[in-house]
Formats: structure tokens, sequence, C-alpha cells
């Protein structure tokens, strides 16, 4: 079923030079953050990324919304192809795509009020008054949760929590479809971050949001999509409905991801057989041949050194990459 | 045998401009030789703090370990001579941290700084060390010792900074290991690598841990029993099997309902703890939860409860009784 | 949906008060203040405070001692030392200010430009702040004033130009710093222009740096005004200049210290006053100080 696709990457592709020489650079060597990425999320759905450090998911959502110009593939939005339109038609586009921020303290100005940071991208793409738009900062602080009293306030004065729900605001402020969430939880506590989770999902069914989940905490990401991918070293290599992910998954490396999650509860952890990967997570400049995971999977032939598998269709809308699959 | 280790009243305050943050106010609880205890709580609850304190590593200003004492084999670790205390240090107790890369010194070898610890503490001659140093890299699993001995930090990995960490926290075979958060920082398959490390060498050296964490999934995996702990003061502890089975203060209970496990089918709705963080310059009166708990009574906002036992060995602080609650 | 209302019960925080607070905390800077604002009210209440006129002379009553008439005395044509002390903060108030309006006017921008932008242009920039920093800027000033003339306009824009490289480093430092903060991704994210990122978001971010130079460097022009001054290469005489009163003090030091003394003594001061000034500033700006 591809109709409804809002947003669609194909063969993205993010390479980062490493250069060396002070006066002439010369080019050395590359990180391939992103490797050639294939994947669409559908209007209203959430997908969850997840995978370790090095494997280019922030890369990833940066891309989509085009913080950083990929070096190749395309990016569709609404049918649009984002690569090939103007920069005024791009500017006017970022009011649909909206991007959330991992660092709630780094990502608010300092030296901004609460109503002023939410009423920014207001200011960018609209001509409210005044009036109009305390109302709106008004009310988008109580659709987050926050009292419209504390509009007047300086970041440095909110909790971690409050300053997400802040990050939030000004993310809706005007209407987007389609939200990047990266990592919006990871640096918030534990009792808080299910308040962020929840608040997220209300978020979406009220306006109808479309999100993608970028996170490393595969029991949040498991919560909160309806679809997820998993990345290793800039390559999706599986690619589910939630649920079949979860329980049948069938690459080496999301086993062992999920394997290598501790359940809390002692009696479970007791019982429990994890599969401990050897090795360390390669440099996403020195690439293994063939296979980015061959050399720490416990399943690796000879093939799997030779030619990279490509992600291939197992059953209804799961993918694997994986040549023993 | 009495414990290994046993923390009494312990305070800790630091003394800030703005106000005094009682960072850990008055935490108790005790070690027997070769057990884990994990110490659980979020940000700001004083775990981090309170194993500072016992190594009195609290930087003063603006801190000062104001009370308690700390019996380490019998011995009170707040009132020893400064040269005593050195002696234990890295030594008795050792202690690795969530951030190898800012704990080991940028300059030196790994092979210099674990030798280090040996030379010092265990009066060994440079060469005999250096095969020391090669042995422990090798237990801890890092390939290629040989040459790796010679290399810098920032020559490793992540995960790989924690092994050195291991390695020389281990490396004069302490008879206590604290571990505070040192997988926060590293990947979720590294991070099951270097729990499966420190467990398989605490057991085999026979050495008691603190660990330090606030990863409910990691405590229940590693540890025999667990402390939890918020603004400053411990809620519950007890055999890890107990409190998770049946937590009974509610700060817990909220914890351990907030988090989505793998293991159980997908929850239609999360249930989250209300409120915010304790502002540590201005805690209540009375139980410090009280401003965030669903079972609160009268007496929650005027006196602070002690802790009480629930159990076996469990206690929980806390004027309702969650077993007629739930 | 569910509430996580929190009531503002905090007075309200202002950013103004909040540094003149932590400012008055340390005594040193506090001095600084009181030296700086007595430099001001000095400078600008001039025509109330001094009780002579600074041109007047009275070749009769030279190198008259202090006396209730004159405290500090009469210099080498009779005229009032206090006076032209007084007057002389003038002076050196608005060299401080010209030559600090070039520098960061000029500065400023280029830094900015150059951080935000990167690759080539910040390339070009740096090369040419780099070659300004070579030459020592003593020599740079008396180059300028070569070329220029002499004369207070010239002397200022000197020292003016001499002082634009500092400024572009800083900002440009400073703003590289801020570039990497993730709310001016955000900025990005939300499709705001380039101008007013910089506008809204770089330059606040920025200032701090940018108002600790410009204080330390109110002590700097001055005390160049004084050295050109005392050249011979600043104000025409009549005109008072604490620079130029000490180099007309200088011959009769043995025989009346006190009329190159006096100057001298409130070169020093008001120079020491800006610099406790800008140091503790600083130290209350430092975000990192923040709650």
């Amino acid at each position: 079923m591809t109709d409804n696709i809002l947003i669609e990457a194909k063969k993205l592709t993010m390479y980062f030079p490493v250069t060396k020489g002070i006066v002439r650079q010369r080019k050395v060597a590359e990180i391939k953050a992103v490797d050639g990425v294939n994947f669409f999320i559908r209007q209203g759905e959430t997908l969850g990324l997840v995978g370790e450090s090095g494997c280019g998911k922030t890369t990833l959502g940066r891309c989509l919304t085009r913080l950083i110009h990929p070096t190749s593939g395309e990016v569709s939005f609404e049918g649009v192809k984002l690569g090939e339109i103007r920069e005024e038609q791009l500017r006017s586009l970022r009011q649909k795509m909206q991007f959330i921020f991992q660092d709630p303290f780094d990502s608010l100005d300092p030296r901004m009020t609460a109503a002023e940071i939410v009423a920014e991208p207001l200011r960018v793409h609209t001509r409210m008054k005044a009036k109009e738009l305390k109302d709106k900062i008004a009310e988008l602080l109580q659709v987050v949760g926050l009292d419209s009293s504390m509009a007047n306030r300086y970041p440095h004065e909110f909790s971690g929590g409050q300053r997400q729900r802040l990050g939030i605001a000004r993310a809706l402020s005007i209407r987007p479809k389609f939200i990047v969430c990266d990592e919006p939880i990871s640096a918030l506590d534990v009792s808080i971050q299910a308040q962020i989770i929840n608040l997220l999902e209300d978020l979406q069914k009220e306006f109808d949001l479309t999100y993608l989940f970028i996170a490393h905490d595969l029991s949040v990401v498991r919560h909160i999509s309806h679809r997820v991918a998993v990345m290793y070293l800039g390559k999706i290599v599986e690619i589910a409905r939630r649920d079949d992910l979860y329980r049948f998954a069938k690459h080496p490396y999301t086993i062992a991801l999920l394997s290598a999650v501790p359940i809390p509860d002692p009696r479970v952890e007791a019982t429990r057989d994890r599969i401990i990967l050897k090795g360390e997570i390669p440099s996403p400049i020195a690439l293994p041949s063939g296979c980015n995971f061959h050399p720490r999977c416990p399943h690796c032939i000879p093939l799997c050194k030779r030619e990279v598998p490509p992600l291939r269709q197992i059953e209804q809308d799961h993918w694997a990459a994986c040549h023993l699959v | 045998m009495g414990p290994l280790l046993q923390v009494r009243d312990l305070k800790t305050y630091f003394y800030t401009e703005a106000a005094v943050v009682k960072a850990v106010d008055g935490i108790s609880y005790e070690l027997k030789e070769g057990e884990t205890l994990g110490l659980v709580g979020e940000s700001g609850c004083g775990k981090s703090v309170s194993a500072l304190s016992l190594l009195r590593l609290i930087p003063h200003p603006p801190g000062r370990i104001v009370g308690g004492t700390v019996l380490f084999e019998g011995k009170d670790l707040l009132k020893m001579a400064e040269d005593e205390i050195q002696d234990i240090r890295g030594n008795r107790i050792a202690m690795i941290f969530q951030e190898p890369m800012t704990s080991l010194n940028p300059v030196l070898t790994i092979g210099l700084q674990i030798g280090e610890a040996l030379e010092l503490h265990r009066s060994l001659a440079r060469k005999e060390a250096r095969e020391e140093v090669m042995r422990l890299l090798k237990t801890v699993g890092i390939p290629d010792a040989e040459s790796r001995i010679d290399d810098y930090p920032h020559q490793f990995s992540g995960g790989m900074r924690q092994r050195v960490m291991i390695a020389m926290a281990l490396s004069c075979n302490p008879k206590l290991l604290i571990a505070d958060e040192p997988t926060t920082a590293v990947d979720v398959t590294i991070q099951a690598q270097l729990l499966e490390i420190i467990k398989e060498l605490t057991s085999r050296l026979g050495t008691a841990v603190i660990l330090i964490t606030h990863n409910l999934g990691v405590v229940a995996r590693y540890v025999n029993r667990m402390a939890v702990m918020y603004a400053g003061r411990i809620v519950e502890s007890g055999p890890a099997f107990e409190v998770y089975g049946h937590p009974r203060h509610p700060y817990t209970i909220g914890l351990l309902a907030s988090v989505p496990r793998l293991d159980q089918p997908r929850k239609e709705r999360l249930v989250p703890i209300h409120g915010q963080p304790p502002d540590l310059t201005r805690l209540p009166a009375g139980c410090s939860f009280f401003p965030r708990c669903s079972y609160r009574v009268e007496i929650c906002s005027q006196e602070r409860p002690a802790l009480k036992p629930v159990g076996s060995d469990h206690y929980a602080a806390c004027f309702a009784d969650m077993a007629e609650s739930r | 949906m569910e509430q996580n209302l929190t009531k503002a019960e905090t007075k309200e925080y202002s950013p103004l008060w909040e540094v003149f607070r932590r400012l008055s905390q340390r005594i040193t800077a506090l001095i600084g203040l009181i030296i700086v604002l007595a430099f001001l009210i000095s400078a600008l209440l001039a025509p109330l405070l001094a009780p002579h006129d600074p041109i007047e002379h009275s070749l009769g009553d030279m190198l008259a001692t202090p006396s209730w008439d004159y405290p500090l005395g009469r210099d080498e044509l009779g005229r009032c030392i206090l006076s032209r002390i007084i007057y002389g903060a003038r002076i050196s108030l608005l060299i401080g200010i010209m030559v600090i309006s070039i520098g960061v006017l000029v500065g400023v921008p280029l830094g900015v430009v150059s951080a935000y932008y990167g690759g080539k242009v910040d390339f070009i920039v740096q090369r040419f702040v780099d070659t300004m920093l070579a030459f020592p800027g003593i020599l740079l000033a008396l180059t300028l004033i070569a070329m220029l003339g002499v004369g207070l306009p010239n002397v200022m824009i000197a020292v003016g130009i001499s002082t634009i490289p500092i400024y572009a480093r800083l900002a440009r430092s400073s703003v590289l710093a801020i570039k990497a903060r993730q709310f001016v991704e955000a900025s990005k994210s939300i499709g705001a222009s380039d101008f007013k990122i910089i506008r809204q978001h770089l330059l606040p971010n920025s200032l701090s740096p940018i108002i600790v130079q410009s204080t330390l460097h109110m002590a700097t022009a001055i005390l160049w005004a004084a050295g050109l001054g005392f050249l011979g290469l600043g104000v025409n005489p009549p005109t008072p200049e604490w620079g130029a009163m000490l180099n007309g003090g200088r011959l009769y030091i043995r025989v009346a210290s006190h009329v190159a003394t006096f100057p001298g003594m409130m070169i020093f001061i008001t120079v020491l006053g800006f610099n406790l000034l800008g140091d503790g500033l600083r130290d209350a700006l430092d975000p990192r100080l923040k709650t």
C-alpha cells in the first residue's frame, strides 16, 4: 500500500569529506554518514528510526528537512522534489516540516523569552498582529501543558522537560504536517520521558501529524512508532511494521540490538539469554567490505565479506538487508 | 564478619550563593563483601554525590560533608587523615566514571596511567608493572594489548576507554568498586559488553560493587540489592527481586510503571509521574515526593517519613501503606 | 491533555538587574564602576563642575602650587589644572568613544560575516586581519597619522582603525561558538533568513565578550590618546588633554611636580577604573555562572 505517502527518500546519500592540507585542501577520505537509503513515511504515521552512534540517523533526519544538503539522492515531500525547487519555495515548505531537537538546554536561545521562542516561526512565516500573536502563544503553551503565565520567562527558569515542551510548542506553532523528532527525550529524566511521549502522541492525534522519531531507546520507540527502521553504519538494515520488527526480527543486528536491551525485571533477566556482540562499532571512515555488519555478525559467511546485501522485501511491509534471510 | 561498608546518615550539602543545596540528606545503607548494590535515581537525586562523598572527593568549596559516618572495614573514612584515605583510593576502593575521556589524562599513554596505580599501591617496578598492565588489558578484552599499551586515550573508542578504566580500577584488587553511570555514555550493544566484563571480573575477584545508574534495566540484571534515591534521600531499599516485584514506595511504583518494557505487550498509554523534578534548594517540609504523589495523605506534608521495614530486608520511607493501596 | 503547570512563584527575572547584582558582589568591580561613573559625570557636566575657564591663562601665576582657589594649582601658562583635568575628561571620553565606535562598527560586522559564511570569505578576511595584527599597534597608528596628518580627528581615526582587527577576531570567535548551538539550527529549520538569524540570535549572544573588550579598550584608548598627546601628535594647544598636559609639565618636574603629577594620576586612575570594571563585567556576563 504505497498511497498516502507524505515524505519519501530515494538513494539518499550524505558523505562528509575528510580533508588534509592547509592552503590547498585535498580530500583524503569520506565519512559515509548516510549511504544510499530508501524509505517512505505515510501521512499520519510515526516511523521510528533506531541505531547506535555513527549509524547516521541524526544526519538522515537533517537531510530530510534539508538542514543539510545531501550529497546525492532525492527527498520528496508531498510529491515535490526538495532538491529541484528554489530557495523561496523551500522556505515556504519549511512551514510544513519542523524539527524537535535533542538538547532542551541548547535548542532554545537563552536570551529570548518563552513567548519569543514560540513565536519565532510565526514571525517568520506570517504577519500576525501583536494581539493575535499573544493569544496564539498562550494557546500554544496551553496545548503543550505549560501555564501561559510563564510566557515571559527565560529558558533557564524552566526544567528540562518544560523546555522540551517549549521546543514542541515552537515546532507546532505554524501547523506543520511533518515533524522530525531527533532524540527528543534522551536528555530528560526517566519520569519525565513518559510525559513527553504522551504529549507527542496526543498532539499527533489532535493535529494529524506525521513523525520521524529518531532514538536509541528501543522500548520507547516501540511504544510510539507504527513502523520502525534500524540503521547501521549509514544503511537501513531492516524496516518493518512495529510488531513484526520486535517479534520477528530477521536481521542479525536487529536481533542482537533487541537482545542487548536490559529489561527492568530481575526475574526475566535471570532467565534471559543474551547475544553479546563482539568487537566495536567500526568508524564510518573505514567501512568493512561487503556487508557492514559482517565483522561482528555471528552468522557471517564468505559471501557477506564480498557483496553488499540489498534491502529486500521478505514479507508484506517487512524488508531486511541480509544474504542469509 | 561485619559488612564491608556501612553508611550511616550521610549528609553532603553544597553552599552556593543562591541557597544551600542538600544534595545528600541523610542516607544509610550497608554492603557486604562481594555484594552488588544498585543506587538508582534520576538526575539530581544525589547518587553520584553520595558516591563521591564516600571517598571524600567532594569539591570544597562549595560542597561539604556535614554529617554521618562511613565505616569501611570498620574504620570511618570521613574521619581519616588525608594520607590514610589516599592510600585507600584506587587501592582498596576504586571508582570508574561516566565519561572516560575526562577521567583519563590525554597526554599520557594508558600503559603509564594504569602503571601509575600499580607502582603507587603495589610497589611494582616499572618493568613488572608493564607486564601486569598487559595482563590486565587482556583480561578486559582489549585486542592486541602488546601494541595498544602505548597508545593514547584518544586513540581508543568510547567502549575501549571504559575497559581501560575498568582495568585501572581493578588493577589493585580493590575490595569495593564504585561505578558511577559507567555505561550511560555508550551504545546499548557496548553497554552489554561492559557490564558483562564488570560482572565477570568482580565476581571472580570477589569485589563488592556499588553500581550507580538511572537505567532500571541495568539494575535489574546486575545487582543483588538496590536503593532508590529521590531528592537526596533513600526512599526504598531491598533485594532487587523484592523491590521490582513488590515496590512499596510511590516513587518506585511510578518509575517502574512509566518505563515501557520490551517483554510485555505494548500499553496503550504510558503512565508518567506527574509534576517536575524537585528543586533541591526548596524542598517541601515533610516528604519530598509529596507534590507528585498520587497516594498521599495528610501527614505526608508535615513529617518526613523514615525508612521502615515493609518486608524481609525490604525498607520504604512512606506513610501510606502501599501493600494496602495496591 | 495532562497539565504540568507550575505557577509563577519567583519574582520577575531581568537580565540587566542580574548583571548589576553580580557586578556589585565584587568590591573591585564596584570601585571600577564608581571611577567610571565619576569620569563620565566629569566629562558630561564639565561646564558645571570646573571652577575656572580651562583655557584662560595668566602668565604671572604660572606653576602656582595648590591653593583654595585653585585646588590643584596652575600649570606652566597659569591655567587652572583642576578645570583642565575636568575638561580633559571630555576629550578622553570623546576619543574613547570614537575609537571604539570605529573598531566595533567596522570590526564586528566583518567578524560576524566572516564566521557565519565561512569558506573563502572567512579565509580572505582572516588574512587581512592577520596582516593588520602583524603590525605593532603604535607603528600602525603612527603610519596612519603620517598619512593623514596630525590633529585630534586623525588620531582618533588612526587608533580606531588599529583596533578593527581585534574586534573582528573577537566577533568571529564568538559567532563561531554560537553558530554551533542547536538553537541556531532550530532557527534555520524554521526558515529564518540569514540576516534574521544574525540579528536575532548571533549578535545578542555574542555581545558579552564585545562589551567586556570595549570597556577594557576605553582604558587603552585613553592611554593611547595620552601617549600620542604626550608626543605632540594629538590635540592642538590650548585644548586640555591629559597626555598633552603631561607633556607640558614634563620640563617642570623638578620645580613644580604637581603640573605633571595630577594629569598623570588622572590617567592612571581612569585607566584602572575601566580595567576593573571590564574585569568585573567579564565575570558578571559569564553565561556559565547563570543558574
